[in-house]
């Protein structure tokens, strides 16, 4: 009866591959990152990201399933062949670059440091000296802290996901943490967000590790799908589509420079 | 004041919160129980396969076959599952397709259960290895001695007499290996896969009520582990029906 | 010696070197020299916390195991459903119900930021030192209490007939015979606390999985951390076993 399973097993799995070939599955983040992507309570993702990817597929003719991955591997994810591409608010960067391809960027905003009100800091490595800083595991922010924030600051934590983060911000446990603006805004606006933190300032641009905005990760090589992703984001930035959601969600473009 | 003390700990919207429907995260948690069952289901099952298959190499193979399967045992008993998950998660699904590209077959899709199950079956099995030979090793040696003595061929030496005798003594092993299981797949979050704690964790973290999802969490696995000691003491008490009684902590 | 120089482990030897040279060679180890330091810090946090944790469960789990064996119901019924919630629970899920779930009661607790208590609720190791040992009590309690009632009746009757008080019997006869039993069973539990102090990378405690973690993130490589952290747990395993062992061998040999 085990044999019979698992040939049964075996056997479904082959079939399931061969009918998921032309799928194009598009890896999101499992965990919350508002307002861009968030599961809700039947698990299906809603947010300005899943708009987007929902938008470039329909644009580029292209049958996508949305597939949520773990923050933390979602680059060996795609290496591997789990999801065929990545579109989870990665900034391009050139250490990104060793390993994966980009599309042309998508969205590109400032990043800030938010910290505990009556706490003083700027976002400057002298005014975060003795600090206790959070931030997400594996993102630019990570790397950028550690590059600038991290021989002064009392302690660099890095959390699973920026949600987790900010409880900590909440609860007091970091004094300050560093994250995309739109993504820190999102926080700002709930209760408990507007009773702790504030916005302590933009942090100085660095290009080599902030990167040049958020694009579609795909495996090197992969250039068709590369060239559909492109294509797909060209013609909703000219159709208006893309402006057309973003305005459901945001004042202004968040297209940036 | 009870209330208030509700509220304090994230309680107080407990019976919206975890409604069976949306806007109500309760089905999902369900659903992601179910979830967590599957594999747990799918991985045991594929342990004792393994287990199986290594206890009669350990005990009836040649010495390289009892070499490999104690590296084998002793690699999976002493590595955290944590770090196995992720070697075998990425690495395995990767050298797994390599190997078909390379035979000449196209690249199979291995979806995130299937890999979970492949996974944590590895891992039960090495252990299941060590129950079933200790099983095994404790059926009377006089029972398969006049069996051999009958003439029976070791298959159904195997068959008529090692195996249901061996499931008494097994039983217990086998339970501790299914709760094993039931809360491996708990670090299948790590890796994203929709299961339980992943889907308390989104939606603690959607809602802020991490009190009452990670709460209703440990009832629900709570749950799972009184039924499944129950349902294995009643298999076991069937199994030893006709043995002498063995009443446990008798010195 | 004559084990090791058989013709089939011979080969196998022969093979395995042969493995671990191709490893050295062909992947890439150049990060191993700029990670060091803060990898032997992550060991040293990995190996403390497994010995502290070890050590307070197991002082927990005696008064756990004695309350399962002997106690009135007042006390053995608590135990029971303390061991029961520990083992029927993932403990990943412990751990973030104790960091996370505590965590969100902060900002209603006035004043907690001046309080004495503040800089250890702050930092995440305390959170992990109490959910590992906690784990590890109500693990240990059910082998504590299969151990006690294993002692023989015998043995208590007579200390009881010699007039010992029952601290006494407990001190020095009852709780060594008991761990002489458990002993075998403790090294195996051991070991499993060392395989799930891993999980406590998610509270950003750092330890050696989370050092091997950052080198996997900064340099892109997935598999050389990974071989590397499997094979420095493997050492600590056999660490453990080799002490255990050790700690057999000087108890002398059950008397029934």
């Amino acid at each position: 009866m085990k044999k019979t399973l698992m040939m049964t097993a075996a056997a479904l799995m082959m079939v399931g591959g061969a009918a998921m070939a032309e799928t194009v599955k598009v890896g999101v983040a499992a965990e919350a990152y508002p307002p861009f992507a968030s599961p809700d309570a039947s698990g299906k993702f809603y947010g300005w990201e899943v708009d987007f990817i929902n938008a470039v597929c329909a644009a580029a003719a292209m049958d996508c399933e949305i597939v949520p991955v773990a923050w933390d591997g979602i680059i060996p994810s795609l290496t591997s062949g789990q999801i065929d591409t990545i579109m989870a608010s990665m900034s391009i960067t050139e250490d990104r670059m060793k390993t994966i391809d980009f599309s042309n960027k998508y969205y590109n905003t400032p990043t800030v440091i938010v910290g505990l009100k009556g706490v003083d800091m700027t976002a400057t490595p002298e005014g975060l000296a003795g600090k206790i800083i959070g931030v997400q595991v594996s993102t630019i922010h990570q790397d950028y802290v550690q590059k600038y924030f991290e021989a002064g600051a009392a302690e660099v934590k890095t959390y699973q996901t920026q949600d987790e983060a900010n409880q900590d911000l909440v609860a007091g446990r970091i004094d300050a943490t560093q994250a995309d603006s739109i993504a820190l805004d999102a926080f700002l606006a709930t209760d408990a967000g507007k009773a702790c933190c504030e916005v302590k300032g933009a942090v100085a641009n660095d290009t080599s590790i902030l990167g040049l905005g958020v694009g579609a990760g795909v495996r090197k090589g992969d250039d068709a799908l590369k060239a559909k992703i492109n294509d797909g984001i060209a013609k909703i930035l000219a159709d208006g589509t893309y402006e057309k959601f973003t305005a459901q969600y945001f004042a202004s473009s968040i297209y940036g420079d | 004041m009870i209330d208030s003390v509700f509220q304090a700990i994230g309680l107080g919207h407990a019976a919206t919160l975890l409604a069976l429907s949306p806007p109500g995260w309760g089905g999902a948690l369900l659903y992601g129980l179910w979830n967590s069952l599957q594999i747990a289901l799918g991985a045991f099952g594929v342990g004792l396969v393994i287990g199986l298959a290594g206890a009669s190499g350990k005990l009836y193979g040649g010495p390289v076959t009892r070499d490999l399967l104690a590296v084998y045992t002793t690699v999976v008993r002493a590595v955290p599952e944590l770090v196995l998950i992720l070697i075998l998660y990425y690495a395995g699904t990767d050298a797994l397709n390599k190997l078909l590209v390379s035979l000449g077959y196209a690249r199979v899709e291995i979806s995130g259960l299937m890999a979970g199950i492949g996974v944590l079956g590895v891992v039960q099995g090495a252990y299941a290895t060590e129950v079933l030979r200790g099983a095994i090793l404790a059926v009377p040696a006089g029972q398969i001695e006049a069996a051999r003595a009958y003439g029976m061929p070791p298959v159904m030496v195997m068959r008529r007499v090692t195996l249901p005798l061996m499931l008494s003594n097994a039983i217990p092993g086998m339970a501790n290996l299914w709760l094993i299981a039931t809360k491996d797949t708990a670090l299948l979050a790590i890796v994203g896969f929709a299961e339980l704690t992943l889907r308390t964790q989104q939606a603690a973290g959607t809602t802020k009520a991490y009190f009452t999802f990670y709460l209703a969490a440990g009832v629900l696995y709570l749950m799972v582990t009184l039924v499944s000691e129950r349902l294995f003491a009643l298999l076991e008490a069937r199994a030893r029906r006709g043995q002498p009684s063995l009443k446990e902590g008798a010195a | 010696m004559r084990a090791l120089l058989q013709p089939h482990r011979l080969v196998m030897l022969a093979v395995a070197v042969a493995l671990i040279l191709w490893c050295a060679l062909s992947l890439r180890w150049d990060w191993i020299a700029d990670y060091a330091p803060l990898a032997m810090m992550g060991l040293w946090r990995t190996i403390w916390i497994l010995v502290v944790t070890a050590t307070l469960g197991f002082l927990l789990a005696i008064p756990l195991g004695l309350a399962q064996a002997v106690g009135p119901w007042y006390l053995s019924a608590p135990a029971k459903t303390f061991c029961t919630v520990i083992r029927g629970t993932p403990l990943l899920l412990q751990l973030w119900l104790l960091y996370y779930g505590l965590g969100s009661l902060f900002p209603s607790i006035e004043g907690i930021r001046d309080s004495w208590a503040w800089p250890y609720l702050r930092q995440s190791w305390p959170y992990a030192v109490l959910a590992l040992t906690l784990s590890f009590a109500g693990y240990e309690g059910e082998v504590m209490r299969g151990a006690f009632k294993g002692v023989p009746r015998g043995q208590i009757e007579s200390a009881r007939a010699f007039g010992m008080p029952r601290l006494t019997i407990l001190r020095r006869i009852w709780l060594p015979q008991a761990i002489q039993r458990a002993l075998p069973t403790l090294g195996g539990e051991t070991v499993l606390q060392l395989k799930a102090t891993p999980l406590i990378a998610t509270i950003t405690v750092i330890d050696i999985y989370s050092v091997a973690g950052r080198v996997r993130r900064d340099l892109f490589i997935t598999y050389e951390p990974l071989l590397l952290l499997a094979v420095v747990y493997l050492l600590i395993t056999a660490v453990i076993v080799l002490l255990f062992r050790q700690l057999e061998k000087r108890v002398p040999t059950r008397v029934s």
